[in-house]
């Protein structure tokens, strides 16, 4: 019975994990603000060749998304393996190109019409006949400021 | 004393939600941003045009067919010297009197473009031309245009002319710094002015 409590046996103590919550979440407000979903999924393979006189897109809002490429494995047995347009999440024609153009702009503020720009990204091993069938419909839609997506390196790896 | 302190809400598990939260979010980010060769199209214009006739040497004649070959001025040519080619040909600067350059480095020949205000390079390429070929022999021409107009401006203004188009092209820019800007970026591209025509493919 004696009043004061016999001490502990001297060990050490054990290091305390109350801040480890803290770290964590200091660590997840971080990734979450610099987080970017995509908000498509690609359905055409998408290898992008090389280029080195890059500009970079640095807008993501102020940028319009144009796919091409052969459709992806999966999605062979049902459309062939000949190379295609995706728009948003689904495939379209080239005809279909003028509409989405006007679609986007409606979406966007007014004053940032002016510097929107159409990324084309075109798989690699694509025909020029239907890149070339994208840009004519684009200039009919007065889309006239396009970017081809590439990868960042020496072009010259295109060729081997 | 009866009174006891309410307990305690155990926070053990608070760190292992946390960091589902976290995985998921690491697992979902893309921080990279794409790049690519900016390009601008001409406008259709259905007015009618007169015929604007060009002398043989002001054009820089590329073909890109089926296969990647390019053909510059129907002569095979590697992929590796078309740089340099379009350099030569759009610095040349060998035309006399009003038609004189005097800021061109070139060789001066008779033979090839009279002055880099005339000289137009007309690309073209079959239906069948893999895209990556394409890119690769953009990237070379524009790089030569870059190469030429960088070099003005680190001669007049002392600084790189892609880093003066990126400024200009940046929505927060400010206004008032702008108009400089535009007024310099003229001033270059009006000395290499980007012919770069591209025809409809033939085949």
């Amino acid at each position: 019975m004696s009043k004061f409590k016999k001490k502990g046996d001297g060990g050490t103590p054990a290091i305390s994990t109350a801040s480890l919550p803290d770290i964590v979440f200091m660590l997840l407000f971080f990734f979450m603000v610099v987080t970017v979903m995509r908000d498509t999924s690609l359905k055409v393979q998408n290898v992008l060749p090389f280029a080195d006189q890059t500009e970079k897109l640095d807008k993501k809002d102020l940028v319009m998304y144009i796919y091409a490429g052969k459709p992806s494995e999966r999605y062979q047995q049902q459309y062939g393996s000949e190379a295609r347009i995706q728009l948003n999440d689904k495939y379209a024609s080239v005809s279909d190109i003028q509409q989405f153009i006007f679609e986007e702009r409606q979406s966007k503020r007014e004053e940032l019409v002016p510097y929107l720009t159409t990324a084309l990204k075109v798989d690699q091993e694509t025909n020029m006949g239907l890149v070339s069938d994208i840009k004519q419909e684009l200039r009919k839609a007065e889309a006239l400021k396009i970017n081809y997506t590439t990868k960042q390196g020496n072009s010259l790896a295109n060729y081997e | 004393m009866a009174r006891r302190n309410a307990p305690e809400v155990n926070a053990g598990s608070m760190a292992d939600i946390a960091f589902l939260l976290l995985i998921f979010f690491l697992v979902t980010t893309t921080i990279e941003t794409d790049s690519g060769i900016s390009r601008k199209l001409p406008p259709i214009d259905d007015t009618d045009q007169e015929d604007v006739t060009l002398k043989e040497r002001n054009i820089f004649e590329v073909l890109v067919d089926d296969a990647g070959n390019i053909l510059v001025e129907d002569k095979l040519m590697e992929v590796e010297n078309l740089r340099e080619a379009a350099i030569q040909f759009l610095d040349n600067g060998g035309g006399k009197g009003d038609e004189a350059c005097n800021y061109c480095r070139g060789a001066r020949d008779p033979d090839s473009s009279d002055n880099p205000v005339k000289a137009v390079i007309s690309l073209q390429n079959n239906r069948q031309t893999k895209y990556k070929n394409y890119i690769t022999v953009q990237n070379e021409l524009v790089a030569a245009y870059n190469f030429l107009r960088n070099r003005e401006a680190k001669r007049l203004f002392k600084t790189d002319f892609t880093a003066m188009e990126a400024a200009y092209n940046d929505p927060e820019y400010p206004k008032n710094k702008k108009e400089k800007l535009e007024e310099r970026i003229k001033i270059i591209k009006e000395m290499y002015p980007q012919k770069l025509s591209e025809a409809e493919p033939k085949r």
